[in-house]
């Protein structure tokens, strides 16, 4: 086993440092070391998404994204959506169209949808259906999510 | 009244929040990553477990020796069967079959063999590759037709405990050593009913082992005190489970307590017992804390689908009435009965579908195979005979020269008519549902060239046992907590029957806290299942509120009128012009500033619920489809889903769980399946192979909900939510007949499905 490294980023706007093995995953690291269980781990595949976070603005999928490649990168979960208490418009749009029953997918979806607003605020309905469709939803159907971005886009004009 | 059982019932109070989009209450959890599921959840000093499977199908066990996995440093057990002298191992809803770890005999490729606890995952992980096991492998069968072959291997040698929970009374009939059991759905004189027919229309179909999917994989921890036993779980069922591990180890039902948070995804696939008395006996030899948190593709091994192969025939009168239909159903449940002799049962008696019917006689055999274990998924037995009932009168009509929605008119039974006898009549108006999604398919007009639309209908007997409890209990302050033993799984149960609990306690729903699937802290409920939770919890919770009010209002009598009578109003009571709230009751009548006064709702088979089923899930869909006949993909153009849920407690959530199940329909019809080589190992078996439906494959959809106030629930709902996956292959099998001339009959319908069936069409065409 290779030996043991020590990695610094930031998480959420704030800085992290840990000792991790080198087969270990962004997602172990942000679940079982830092306590951010948002991200959930479904296909463990990289099919499903449900693991999405962003590194440096671009969603991967922290099951396979190894944790010494976000060594001074910038990584963001769904617990950093939220300032100061106030939901981000985004999220607010989730609630207002449910775009979520069970919400295990729910954190990798809007960290989807929250690359895709950064990059895109104006999308069209095919844009954000080919940015989540990588994002697997076994609840809704998806239609309400797909509103709910739309929405959070005309909101955040 | 309901079947409730409490004090004198007193007037409702104007249900302000029935029927009203409520935000869902677990919104801010989930959207920002608070909502704890159990694969979040840690205790201190708990430890992990992985399990090590079988490779073989069918195999007998000669050896295990888990000596160089212990040897590991890190690693704290390894425990087999045979470690487990002290535990009942054999668990299963229907029967007691199932054995936490394979005693002895290997029944499907993945089945748990020895499980590991350690340290941590990833040291569990290595010690599997250090246990050895030897194995004598065995002819295993997969397929329904292999199992009931006369030299078939035969998979349990012996008949297993039948479980008094399995939701009937009858005994399990077998007539073959691999039939798990065999259920008859019959009336009146079928052999009349065909030799008089005008059209009699015969075919085979087959329906596909199917995975539900739920995207959280099932993860339990248990941990053993000295007070007993504590399970957290992502169970559907939590009573249930309670009650099979303290069978399994010999405990009180008090002493056992299951604990479920947020569940991610269930559809039937988290009902009953899974990996709870594993986890439970694994705790129990570490002496430890165990986590036992499965990956999708342990999932996928450890409860699946039913798939069905159907013989159906159908006979009508030359007018179009059905005179008599009979089929046999072989379900293939796979290595472990679980929950699929009711699977079975209600599969022979949906698939005559909600039509008045003369002569029925359906037998569905429920057989064993050394494939992963089947049992309750979304629709339950319905969509497996759907396919093959429905495609019936399509088929029919085309044959009579009669419209397939008028058929279909001219059959459904009306409000009232009783499907078969000792039924709840009809709770829904099939002939209008029918007709409204008419409507919005746009039915009357012709489809664009090359589309070709169908409708499809089914009703389910849904709700299962009506046994439920509710406190509702309210506070000093007047705020409201509820107990319900029904679990959140998406489905939206902790937004409606809050609403429902504030409606009735006329307080805003700001001001109720519910409680839920906790088994040392909420009173009983059965399952959550069934589509029952809106109606039968809704009814004990209706039922609480009501008894709550009734002691209030004697209370405020005895402390604020000397005895006479109060006027109620929304939230409180009337004295002298002035309203005194529920928690100003409460706090004079104990006289301070505590207190709170206790509302019992108990359920059962009386009253309004005493008929089964408690009632009709009905599901009514419509498609219109085209078909690229290079390659034979079917393309859904347009998607209609009605609800008739009688009164929608919260629309947006009725609306949206059509979407979600008649999506999972169209997953089911267009690609997924599960598919076994034939010496029983799966093939593929991840997420990879097994292809759920994405956002990109989604057509435009139009809701519809009918709300006729016709349920035996509050306010006149009914349960919803799994109806409209039943009638989707069917329409989609249909749409493509009308679009292109090709029969359908093997679900899912792939591309290459779908490419073979137009050649045959072409063939047939060309008289070879």
């Amino acid at each position: 086993m290779p030996e043991s490294v020590d990695i610094a980023f930031v998480v959420n706007g704030r800085q992290a440092g840990v000792r991790v093995e080198p087969r270990e995953t962004i997602a172990d690291v942000l679940r079982e070391r830092l306590g951010l269980t948002g991200l959930k781990i479904s296909c463990d595949a990289q099919v499903c998404g449900a693991c999405t976070v962003l590194v440096d603005g671009l969603a991967v999928s922290g099951c396979t994204y190894l944790a010494v490649d976000a060594d001074g990168r910038e990584v963001a979960t769904v617990e950093g959506l939220a300032r100061d208490g106030r939901l981000s418009p985004l999220q607010q749009a989730f609630i207002d169209e449910a775009a979520f029953q069970c919400g295990f997918c729910t954190p990798g979806m809007l960290m989807a949808a929250t690359a895709l607003l950064e990059e895109n605020p104006k999308p069209s309905r095919d844009d954000v259906v080919a940015a989540i469709d990588g994002n697997l939803c076994r609840c809704t159907g998806y239609v309400p999510i797909v509103e709910a971005v739309l929405r959070a886009a005309e909101a955040g004009r | 009244m309901s079947g409730a059982v409490g004090r004198p019932q007193v007037a409702p109070l104007p249900p302000s929040p029935i029927g009203e989009t409520v935000p869902r209450r677990d919104g801010a959890a989930k959207v920002t990553g608070a909502a704890r599921f159990a694969t979040d959840l840690s205790v201190p000093g708990m430890a992990r477990a992985r399990v090590l499977r079988s490779p073989y199908a069918h195999a007998r066990i000669r050896s295990i020796d888990a000596s160089g996995a212990l040897a590991l440093p890190g690693v704290v057990a390894a425990v087999s069967a045979a470690d487990l002298p002290d535990v009942n191992i054999y668990y299963g809803h229907a029967l007691a079959d199932h054995p936490l770890l394979a005693d002895g005999v290997i029944r499907y490729a993945g089945e748990p063999v020895v499980g590991i606890v350690a340290e941590d995952a990833i040291t569990a992980d290595e010690a599997l590759a250090l246990v050895r096991v030897e194995y004598e492998p065995l002819t295993a069968v997969t397929t329904v037709e292999a199992a009931l072959a006369s030299d078939a291997p035969v998979i349990h040698e012996h008949a297993a405990e039948e479980r008094p929970h399995r939701g009937f009374e009858e005994r399990i009939e077998r007539d073959h050593p691999n039939v798990c059991s065999r259920a008859r759905h019959h009336w009146g004189n079928i052999d009349a009913a065909f030799e008089g027919a005008h059209l009699v229309v015969e075919g085979t179909y087959r329906y596909p082992m199917s995975y539900a999917y739920a995207m959280e994989p099932y993860t339990s921890i248990a941990h053993w005190t000295d007070g007993g036993l504590t399970v957290w779980s992502s169970c559907q069922h939590p009573f249930m489970v309670r009650d099979d591990l303290a069978r399994c180890f010999n405990l009180p039902l008090s002493r056992v307590r299951v604990i479920v948070p947020y569940v991610g995804g269930g559809y039937g696939s988290k009902s009953y017992t899974k990996i709870e008395p594993l986890t439970a006996a694994l705790a129990l030899r570490a002496g430890r804390p165990v986590k036992l948190a499965l990956s999708i593709d342990e999932s996928i091994l450890t409860t699946r689908g039913d798939g069905a192969l159907v013989h159906i025939e159908s006979a009508f009168d030359a007018d179009g009435r059905l005179r008599g239909r009979r089929a046999e159903i072989l379900l293939n449940t796979g290595a472990y009965a679980e929950n699929s002799p009711l699977v079975g049962r209600k599969a022979a008696n949906r698939i005559a579908g909600p039509y008045r019917i003369p002569a029925v006689d359906v037998t569905c055999r429920v057989v064993y195979t050394n494939t992963a274990p089947a049992s309750s998924f979304r629709g339950f037995g319905a969509p497996q005979g759907n396919l093959a009932g429905e495609s019936q009168i399509d088929e029919a009509a085309e044959r009579l020269g009669l419209d397939p929605l008028e058929l279909r008119r001219r059959n459904v039974v009306a409000p009232g008519e009783r499907l078969w006898p000792k039924a709840r009549g009809m709770d829904a108006n099939l002939e209008d549902d029918l007709c409204l999604v008419a409507e919005a398919l746009d039915w009357w007009n012709p489809a664009p060239a090359g589309h070709g639309r169908a409708l499809g209908i089914s009703a389910s007997d849904a709700g299962s046992e009506p046994v439920t409890t509710s406190l509702v209990r309210v506070q000093a302050d007047g705020s409201v907590t509820v107990t319900a033993g029904s679990t959140e799984i998406g489905q939206g149960s902790s937004t409606v029957l809050a609403q429902i609990a504030a409606g009735e306690m006329g307080v805003p729903i700001d001001r109720v806290q519910l409680l839920q699937s906790d088994t040392a802290a909420v009173s009983y409920d059965r399952s959550t299942g069934a589509s029952r939770t809106t109606t039968i919890m809704g009814l004990a919770i209706q039922a609480a509120a009501r008894d709550a009010r009734s002691q209030l209002v004697e209370w405020a009598s005895e402390v604020f009128a000397e005895g006479d009578d109060v006027e109620e109003v929304a939230g409180g009571v009337l004295v002298d012009g002035e309203v005194r709230d529920w928690g100003a009751i409460v706090r004079a009548w104990f006289g301070g500033a505590y207190g709170e006064v206790v509302g019992r709702g108990y359920l059962r088979r009386e009253g309004t619920t005493a008929e089964m089923p408690p009632f009709w899930e009905v599901g009514c869909v419509g498609v219109e489809v085209s078909v690229d006949e290079e390659t034979g993909k079917i393309r859904v153009e347009r998607l209609v889903t009605l609800g008739d849920v009688g009164q929608a407690i919260n629309p947006q959530l009725a609306e949206s769980q059509d979407l979600g199940a008649a999506i999972m329909g169209m997953g089911m019809a267009l690609g997924e399946e599960l598919v076994y080589t034939d010496d029983g190992s799966l093939l593929g078996g991840t997420l990879v192979d097994y292809r759920v439906p994405r956002a990109s494959d989604i057509p435009p959809f139009v809701p519809i909900l009918a709300q006729r106030g016709d349920g035996v629930g509050v306010y006149g709902a009914k349960g919803g939510g799994e109806g409209a996956l039943n009638p989707v292959a069917a329409a989609i099998a249909n749409a493509v007949y009308r679009a292109t001339g090709a029969r359908l009959r093997e679900a899912p319908f792939t591309p290459e499905r779908v490419w073979r069936a137009l050649h045959e069409r072409d063939d047939a065409a060309s008289g070879d």
